[in-house]
């Protein structure tokens, strides 16, 4: 994995102390709030519902276990115990106190992690395939990559200011788990016709209030051009995006108003003054950061492994755990084990500190001290043994971390809604705690099959709601909570945006709306079908009449 | 008439307060001191948006509230989960106390 030069130790060090001043000259009164709260910002700290919220980056889902153990005991130590993962692969911390975020800033440098670019019209945290590394399908590893973007990207001079946040999101793989098709720019690795490995650049995808899937700007950039490439797409986006309008200031809209022909022909225009000067990477470089991520020292074994066959036949629990949750790995007798951060009837991405340390230990004894974020709020042991799983899942489950349901129904993605956030219209969490408890029987969700239910408290989208198979989102109607249900979202490489499907739920009545869609969806489903194949096959208005009869 | 308190984040810790009676932040809304009236009001938010509490406290402003027996309730149900904490964790906020 990456280890910081002395260049990245320096500059967050300094970052950090400077944020100390700040914080000191704050707090005396020598800048204002106003002064201060874009200094804050730029460091990850917001002021929410009831304290003050630390967003610390976890670049490209990626942890060692040393810093997963930090976390846990920075949520110990300036939190209430416990953390939040979120969907872009960070942590998030819900009640830090202003003048103790400069010693835990300091503890996060430590283990060579930070809140730099978490927040504020810049870059933010680059994302990336939670399976990186492990995936048996991808072509190959995209985090070195995505650390040459971090580090583009880390203070860019031009980039700081930009009309609105920017979020690049990148696959190895052509299942994209990453939802790159969403992201201000998603980059999707393949090869050409000449055989060499590039990307495919999509620009202008994005959720929130004016959801878009990303536009194809280039079919194909080599590696060495990638970066220059970026910076062209940028400095158009800097140039022509729109300032004045908050909500029309992402490149989505630029790239909808203008068109994805206009901006390629501005992004090339650009490219080609740059393309050949300081930001060519060549292939050197390249090896350089392939091999600060060279593959673990796996051992060569069968690919079977009789204990662990032993154990899926003799427990019940075991075996249901490895079907959901155990995926394919590419090295023979290794497999990827996803840790559930929703149990049922929990809160969605939430981990105590003790849980999270448990899974650096599991890390560092089982997956060669590796730790992944996902995107859909789970954590991930990347690399462990067949011969190990039992022993991984037997420890996860003592600490309610077994959950077997990675990809059904009770795998919610939800923003932490208005029982947090500042800009919640309603809450999020306990309407998926209850989604969760209704769908808790674990047959019931084998029936069910593969259904990602995505729920946002507000019009922002931080929930992911336009592509969940089903998306909830909250909004107030007169000082009530109700709930509008989209349908047919889909964040993966067939990426869509969700129809709305009618008028919104109350709180009361929103449950049982999912079931009745789940009932419908059993109903009339063909063999082999998922809950979105079937929507893609017969359309809104089967649902739509269960959901409004007649209304 | 429709009666009205201020609240804020303190700045130090960013925990939620009041403005009350006696010119100090509460983390109490029962000791808030209500204004009846957009006069009186407009005179509440003006004190706590003077310039010498920008050290104090953070973002003041105005949130309707009702009378009910002894305590004073947020009509706003965000406002009433900022005198509690959040409503899935029940063992945090000032809803644990």
């Amino acid at each position: 994995m990456y280890r910081y030069d002395d260049f990245d130790r320096q500059l967050v060090h300094e970052r950090t102390e400077q944020f100390r001043e700040q914080v000191k000259r704050r707090l005396a009164g020598d800048i204002t709030e106003e002064q201060f709260r874009p200094l804050r910002l730029m460091n990850g700290v917001y002021l929410q519902l009831h304290a003050y919220m630390l967003r610390v980056a976890v670049p490209y889902g990626t942890l060692r276990a040393d810093q997963l153990r930090q976390l846990g005991m920075i949520a110990r130590v300036y939190d209430k115990g416990y953390g939040h993962f979120t969907t872009r692969q960070n942590i998030q911390y819900n009640w830090p106190k202003l003048d103790e975020i400069p010693d835990a800033l300091l503890d996060l440098a430590k283990v060579e992690m930070h809140a730099i670019q978490t927040s504020g019209n810049c870059i933010r945290n680059t994302t990336t395939d939670q399976y990186a590394g492990a995936a048996a399908d991808e072509i190959e590893d995209p985090r070195p990559y995505c650390e040459l973007i971090r580090q583009w990207s880390t203070f860019h001079p031009e980039f700081t200011y930009l009309p609105r946040k920017f979020k690049i999101a990148v696959t190895g793989s052509p299942n994209d788990r990453a939802a790159v098709k969403v992201h201000d720019i998603g980059l999707r690795m393949h090869q050409n016709d000449a055989g060499e490995t590039g990307f495919e650049v999509m620009v202008g995808g994005g959720l929130g209030r004016t959801p878009f899937v990303g536009k194809t700007i280039r079919e194909f950039i080599g590696k060495n051009d990638l970066f220059s490439y970026l910076e062209a797409i940028l400095r158009v986006y800097n140039r022509f995006g729109r300032r004045d309008n908050k909500y029309k200031a992402r490149i989505k809209i630029l790239v909808h108003e203008e068109g994805i022909d206009k901006i390629r022909e501005l992004v090339e225009e650009e490219w080609a003054q740059i393309k050949d000067g300081s930001l060519r990477v060549d292939d050197a470089e390249i090896a350089h950061y392939i091999e600060q991520f060279a593959p673990p020292a796996f051992e060569a074994l069968s690919d079977d492994d009789a204990d662990f066959e032993r154990h899926k036949s003799e427990n019940r629990r075991f075996a249901n755990w490895v079907r959901s949750n155990v995926i394919e790995h590419k090295q023979p007798g290794y497999a990827i084990a996803n840790v559930s951060l929703k149990p049922i009837g929990g809160i969605p991405g939430d981990a105590t500190d003790t849980q999270m340390e448990l899974v650096a230990d599991l890390s560092e004894k089982y997956s060669f001290g590796d730790v992944r974020v996902t995107h859909e709020q789970n954590l991930v042991l990347p690399h462990v043994k067949k011969a190990d799983l039992f022993a991984v899942w037997s420890e996860l489950d003592k600490a309610d971390l077994g959950t077997a349901n990675l990809g059904y129904v009770t795998d919610i993605i939800s923003c932490p809604g208005l029982d947090y956030c500042a800009l919640a219209t309603a809450r999020s969490i306990p309407l998926s705690q209850r989604i969760s408890e209704r769908f808790g029987d674990l047959d019931r969700q084998h029936d069910i099959g593969e259904l990602k239910i995505k729920i946002s408290g507000c019009i922002n989208a931080c929930g992911h709601h336009h592509v969940g198979h089903i998306g909830i989102l909250g909004l107030d109607k007169r000082g009530k909570e109700f709930y509008q249900i989209t349908l047919g979202g889909d964040a993966s490489q067939d990426a869509s945006i969700g129809k709305i499907a009618g008028a919104g739920f109350s709180e009361a009545e929103v449950v049982d709306a999912i079931e009745s869609l789940v009932t419908k969806y059993i109903d009339i489903r063909e063999s082999g079908e998922r809950f979105i194949d079937t929507y893609r096959r017969v359309g809104m208005d089967p649902f739509k009449e269960v959901l409004y009869g007649d209304r | 008439m429709s009666l009205q308190v201020v609240t804020a984040n303190r700045l130090d810790d960013g925990l939620v307060v009041f403005l009350a009676s006696d010119g100090s932040w509460s983390e109490n809304i029962n000791d808030a001191r209500i204004a009846d009236g957009k006069e009186a009001a407009d005179a509440l938010l003006a004190e706590a948006s003077a310039p010498e509490l920008d050290i104090v406290i953070v973002g003041p402003y105005l949130i309707d509230v009702e009378q009910q027996g002894a305590d004073i309730v947020p009509t706003k149900y965000r406002e009433v989960l900022r005198t509690k904490g959040p409503s899935v964790r029940e063992d945090l906020g000032y809803q644990a106390v």
